[in-house]
């Protein structure tokens, strides 16, 4: 052929054990590629590497047996014919004798046998003589790890490819792999031989054929590696788990039935083993074998596994007693764990199998039978020793699987025990007597004896839940001639009556809460049984219900009765719904929703009003009918009481309005939002607020009470915020139709847009200032309204509610600036075609805000220059802001109005919210001259020579935390606000170097203060991270602004908030260079912090902040060790705990860096 | 110094579980047996690597505080009648809880009466300030405090 000299060199470099892998990696590729390109013939190249394959060298022979077998390997799609297949397979079938070349026979016989039919393939014959090969030759377990594998794949794939050939080597074949899979320990290795077995298995279905004799062998094999233990750590074998391991053995022993005599009794010896893995894992594949070893074989076992399946879920539930607890509401408390879990299973698989045996057996238990006859030792649950609970418990769980299996199970089960537990509660006699009135005076309480009321609720939830299940599944429907059915009918009407009138006494006595939990939980099963099953007759029903609602409205001291009661009538309302039977549901109507709503206007009942709310609440969610009709209820309360107060000045009626209105907004308004089809409500809602709000102007009652209007605005808001955009356009008509009708409010201000002020000496008082009380209820409703609305809600006569609101900010009023903000932030811009044209858009309401000039001045004292430019001098916002007028509440008032706006700029991206932070900081700068203009300097030379009053500095580094936080009243996505990502980094990146510019240049020590405070308020809200990158610059300030903050207990949150923030600093990796600048400061500050007293978080953060501290270099620290030693000894005395504990470790943290244990 | 261990063969309990606090936002936390117990209960045993209180020399019921007096009383048992650990242990307690606790509280410290043989010398040693100051400054003592007090062996 054309390059012999070149294929010479190619498998002289492959063979040479002297080179590199990757030299040899690459000659293979290159006789890879002459094959695949036709260059040589795989004649040629076994020809010519005759040499290699014949050597009596066995490295040479073993490598070049390698490059056929990984040539062949590579070359799996290549046709070849059969004579060349069959020379091949004849070949490496007989090197498979060679054990020194083993290797490459092995791969060679798997690339051969792997390939696929269209390209050439192992004859049967073929395979027959490679299978013989190997089972002569090889010794498995002598090899090592890699060629075992290739070993295991080899028979593996024979055996899935050959299956006829294979099997007919017989008890060969079957000794062969029992010995080749003797003692194997290597994961891989043995996923790949539980495999074989398995495969295996599948060759000889024959119960009498060959395999039976090896049995014994093969299981005995597998019961070695049986629980599969890994040994190795964690990190290794990471490509093999334990589950997979375990999962293969599984399905190895459960491969054939022949198996069950040797692993049944081998599960069941390691069931008693004490390890846990042991147990969940016998339980795992006895679950698993019983369906495939048959019923009949199983049968042998029933009785051994039943006693043992006892034994391990009475100890495991032994291991995890615990106290029950009010909190935990579900049966006895006893923890399950896996063992628990696999034996209920496994207890319903034997169950399935062989019920009759399996159910005889339970039956007759004598442990069982032993808890029954106990039973009547005892009366409420508190009287049970420990371990008789546990044994309850375990039979009461035992039952329930038991029961809730199948329909002839539960019938079986219902026949033997529920009689029996009928006659201990001593139900059974009453029931022949036929009386199916109530008894009052049948005194249940001391023969009701815990342990059969328990057992008597698993069983009845058993049976309700197979039903349940049935139906959902809607496969065997059970009906109503079933026996269990028929016995439950003759029992039901006494035990309903027994139930209620045990919770009827239950009243007066104290019992046991697990007494109540379940009692309640009997009457709730048997009320929402099927009609079918169980006809519940109407008046019994109602009397379920009367008892119920007689613990609502009565026991509500007993918190846990009241709640178990309550949720006992949402699941009946719940239950109703779904098996729609008119009477009940109207009864339940009645009863229930009617009698709770009833209640609600008088306040005479003795249960809490909080309590009603709450319960009427619940009740409520059990069915939409029910809500539907419980807010109407409550809305005619809301509004009655609302008038109430407002009309005829009761202010009685305050606080449960409140209480109201807070329920609407709270739960409610939510559900609604959750549910999501009950828009009418809302609409509803809104609407009739303002229809009451006319009545409420109209009356001349004066009642100031700022708690109950801000309810009402909360709740308006949060119906109004859930509307639809048509929705949201009928109730702004309505509202806006109210308001224009209010002279006083909206003519005024669009007829003279200008209020007198007169500069000098005029103080506005508070008096004339505010609006009349029932402008203010109009106008901060209508302000709540806008706050809602929609964006493309439209909103009529934008020019003049602007006024308004700009008008009434300015007094004070700070819902308007917030609607003013919000108004802002939703406007649509200018190119948006489709506004009508008498809308306003952004740019427009942007200008009428800041250029307006609402405030004319009449200055007569002033020279006469100013008399030349007409009548006065317009002063706009901006001017106000800085102090063009000497009156500091509307400074304030503006500057608190300027943020809110500036608040919906920012949000939205707007170019104009820089102009708004330039004017906060020109207040901030007590040197007002800089910013003063002409006009300014030649209207008031007196005042604008003086310095800004603190309080509207202070106001206007606020102002910025209003700018940065979140707020729960507006501009939030509750109230459809627009929002564009990543605001608040932008604006901290560009607020944060002005501010630190103005620090720096700043002479003035109180302006330099109020910067502090700014920037600090910027900082707390700001996004960790961004704060981080910054930390180098930040950090000085942010001490700065540490001091300031815990100057005022008002600023303990935002103290709090700082605080993590520099915590944050502290435990970054890129804060660490500003923290070692500055640690002197951050050690002097946080040692102040640690006796800050207004909040308990900012003295346990301080202390946490020492920790990392005390991590700096030694050098740095040592100075100030005493310092902070001293100044946590004094938190050692912390009243609050936390404190404490915090300060005991940094004590340590800050001891240690000297010596091992603190001196003094 | 006899020679080998004291209680060569001591009986080993079960550690507790730690009792999580339910946190109370409002009002004062005063110091109370379980907070000392925390603090005190991982001391090891200066013989053994077990804590005291899996070597049950100590309990929470030992303890006894008066937080308006300022006052800690523990009462702590020897493992066995002759230990002449039972100062050693005294020791830690009480160097433990100088760390722990601010200097106006008084701490006193005893074994239980009847489970020591020299009960009066040992409470009477362990409650006097200047020879606890000499024992801590003795090295070879105050190296064995605080491998007890510092120990990572638990």
């Amino acid at each position: 052929m054309a390059v012999p000299s070149e294929l010479a060199q190619h498998i002289e470099s492959y063979v040479d054990t002297s080179r590199s892998p990757t030299q040899q990696a690459t000659s293979l590729d290159a006789v890879i590629s002459l094959v695949k390109n036709h260059l040589i013939t795989i004649e040629t190249l076994v020809r010519e590497m005759e040499i290699y394959l014949t050597t009596t060298d066995n490295v040479i022979r073993a490598r070049g047996t390698l490059l056929i077998a990984e040539l062949l390997m590579n070359l799996v799609s290549k046709p070849l014919d059969n004579v060349t297949m069959h020379s091949l397979i004849g070949f490496f079938t007989d090197r498979l004798a060679d054990w020194r070349a083993l290797r490459g026979a092995l791969v060679g016989c798997l690339a051969l046998l792997r390939r696929k039919s269209n390209n050439g393939t192992v004859t049967a014959s073929d395979a027959k003589a490679v299978a013989e090969s190997y089972l002569r030759n090889i010794q498995v377990q002598s090899l090592g790890q890699h060629d075992r594998k290739l070993c295991y794949e080899l028979l593996e794939c024979l055996i899935e490819r050959y299956p006829n050939e294979v099997a007919s080597l017989g008890e060969n074949l079957i000794y062969g792999i029992c010995e080749a899979v003797d003692g194997e320990k290597d994961p891989y290795c043995l996923l790949r031989a539980f495999h074989i077995i398995e495969a295996l298995v599948q060759l000889f279905p024959d119960p009498s054929g060959p395999l039976a004799s090896y049995c014994g062998d093969i299981s005995e094999n597998l019961g070695l590696y049986f629980p599969i233990h890994f040994t190795h750590p964690n990190g290794e074998e990471a490509d093999v788990k334990r589950d997979d391991l375990s999962r293969a053995l599984m399905l190895a022993f459960a491969s054939t039935p022949l198996f069950e005599p040797f692993t049944v009794p081998l599960f069941l010896e390691k069931l008693s083993s004490p390890l846990p893995l042991a147990k969940v894992d016998s339980l795992k594949y006895l679950s698993y074998c019983a369906p495939n070893y048959g019923a009949d074989r199983m049968a042998k076992h029933a009785g051994a596994i039943w006693i043992s399946l006892k034994n391990a879920i009475s100890t495991s539930m032994l291991e995890s007693a615990k106290s029950f607890t009010s909190q935990s509401l579900n049966g006895l408390g006893f923890e399950e764990n896996e063992i628990t879990t696999e034996a209920f299973m496994l207890l319903k698989t034997v169950l399935m199998q062989n019920s009759d045996l399996l159910s005889s057996l339970i039956m007759d238990d004598e442990d069982i039978s032993t808890t029954f006859n106990n039973m009547t030792s005892y009366g409420s649950y508190s009287d049970i020793p420990l371990q008789g609970k546990q044994r309850l418990h375990v039979v009461g769980r035992i039952l329930y699987i038991t029961t809730k299996t199948n329909i002839a199970c539960c019938n079986r089960f219902f026949e033997s025990f529920f009689p029996r537990l009928m006659d201990i509660l001593e139900i059974s006699k009453r029931n022949s007597s036929g009386g199916c009135f109530l008894d009052e005076n049948y005194s249940l309480a001391n023969k009701f004896h815990f342990g059969a009321v328990y057992l008597c609720v698993e069983l009845l939830s058993a049976y309700r839940d197979l039903i349940m299940e049935s139906r959902v599944t809607a496969t065997d429907s059970i009906h109503a001639k079933e026996a269990c059915c028929c016995m439950l009918q003759r029992f039901s009407l006494s035990l309903i009556n027994a139930f209620c009138s045990t919770l009827r006494t239950g009243c007066n006595k104290v019992s046991d809460d697990v007494d109540i939990y379940f009692r309640v939980k009997g009457l709730q099963i048997l009320a929402t049984f099927p009609e079918d099953l169980l006809p519940i007759s109407g008046s019994i029903f109602e009397n379920i219900l009367r008892t119920f609602m007689s613990i609502i409205l009565v026991d509500f001291n007993h918190i846990l009765l009241w709640k178990l009661a309550l949720r006992a009538l949402v699941h009946i309302g719940t239950f109703i719904d779904t098996c729609s039977r008119s009477e009940k549901a109207s009864s339940f109507m009645a009863i229930v929703v009617e009698k709770i709503l009833s209640l609600v206007p008088f306040d005479e009942s003795t249960l809490p009003f909080s309590l009603k709310l709450e319960a009427i609440f619940e009740i409520g969610t059990s069915r939409q009918s029910h809500m539907l009709k419980i807010i109407r209820g409550l809305e005619e309360s809301v509004f009655a009481s609302l008038s109430d107060v407002y009309v005829h000045g009761n202010l009685r009626s305050v606080d449960m309005a409140i209480q109201l209105l807070e329920c609407f907004s709270n739960k409610i308004f939510p559900w609604i939002h959750g549910t999501g089809d009950l828009e009418e409500v809302l609409l509803r809602f809104a609407i009739n607020v303002w229809n009451h709000v006319k009545s409420w102007t109209a009356s001349d009652v004066q009642v100031q009470e700022k708690g109950l209007l801000d309810a009402t605005m909360m709740a308006t808001k949060l119906a109004v915020g859930s509307c639809s955009e048509e929705s949201q356009n009928i109730i702004i008509q309505k509202a806006y139709s109210v308001l224009s009708s209010n002279t006083s409010l909206i003519v005024k201000e669009s007829t003279t847009t200008s209020i007198p002020v007169h500069p000098e000496g005029l103080q506005l008082t508070r008096q004339t200032d505010k609006f009349s009380h029932k402008d203010e209820c109009i106008l901060l409703l209508f302000a709540s309204i806008i706050i809602a609305a929609r964006p493309k809600t439209h909103i009529p006569n934008v020019r003049e509610i602007l006024h308004l609101f700009i008008a009434s900010f300015l007094k004070g009023y700070v819902s308007s600036a917030q609607a003013l903000g919000s108004m802002i932030n939703k406007l649509g811009l200018k190119s948006n075609g489709t506004e009508i044209s008498s809308d306003c858009a952004l740019e427009e309401a942007i200008y009428i805000i800041f250029n307006t000039k609402p405030w004319n001045s009449y200055n007569n004292s002033v020279s006469g220059q100013c008399e030349a430019t007409s009548n006065g001098i317009e002063i706009g916002l901006s001017d106000l802001c800085v102090g063009y007028v000497n009156n500091r509440l509307l400074q304030v008032n503006a500057i608190v109005g300027l943020a809110w706006i500036g608040k919906g700029l920012l949000l939205r991206g707007h170019e104009k919210v820089k102009d708004v932070t330039m004017i906060l900081l020109q207040c901030l700068l007590s040197d007002g001259s800089t910013g003063a203009s002409k006009l300014k300097q030649s209207l008031l030379e007196k005042t604008c020579e003086q310095d800004l009053h603190p309080s509207v500095m202070k106001s206007a580094a606020d102002a910025f935390h209003i700018l940065m936080s979140d707020s729960d009243d507006c501009l939030n996505q509750k109230f459809h606000a627009i929002i564009r990502p990543l605001y608040k980094q932008r604006f901290f990146s560009t607020v944060m170097p002005i501010l630190l510019s103005l620090v720096v240049k700043s002479d003035s020590s109180f302006s330099r203060y109020m910067l502090y405070r700014a920037s600090a308020l910027v900082i707390l809200d700001a996004p960790l991270i961004v704060v981080v990158s910054e930390a180098k610059k930040i950090t000085p300030i942010l001490l700065e602004g540490l001091s300031v903050l815990s100057e005022d207990i008002v600023d303990k949150e935002k103290l709090y908030a700082l605080l993590l923030v520099l915590s944050g600093i502290l435990t970054d990796k890129n804060g660490q260079e500003a923290i070692m600048e500055n640690a002197h400061i951050i050690i002097n500050r946080l040692t102040d912090l640690i006796s800050y007293p207004h909040k308990m978080l900012v003295r346990e953060t301080a202390i946490q902040c020492l920790v990392p501290m005390s991590k700096l270099p030694y050098t740095m620290i040592y100075p100030m060790r005493t310092q902070v030693l001293q100044a946590i000894s004094k938190a050692l005395d912390d009243p609050r705990r936390a404190v404490r504990q915090e300060a005991v470790r940094c004590r340590q943290a800050w001891a240690s860096i000297a010596s091992r244990s603190p001196h003094f | 110094m006899t020679l080998g261990l004291i209680n060569a063969n001591p009986v080993v309990h079960a550690k507790k579980e730690r009792v999580a606090r339910t946190e109370d936002l409002h009002g004062d936390d005063a110091v109370d047996p379980l907070e000392i117990y925390d603090f005190v209960r991982d001391i090891r045993d200066p013989e053994h690597p077990y804590s005291l209180e899996q070597l049950s020399v100590l309990s929470e019921e030992s303890i006894t505080v008066d937080d308006k007096l300022g006052r800690i009383l523990i009462t702590f048992t020897p493992t066995i009648q002759h230990c002449s650990m039972a100062t050693v242990i005294g020791l830690c307690l009480r160097v433990k809880l100088k760390h722990y606790f601010p200097p106006h509280y008084k701490v006193d410290i005893k074994v239980s009466p009847g489970s020591h043989a020299n009960e009066e010398s040992v409470n009477k040693q362990l409650n006097d300030k200047e020879r606890v100051a000499a024992a801590l400054e003795n090295p070879n003592l105050r190296q064995l405090v605080d491998e007890c007090l510092y120990s990572n062996e638990l």
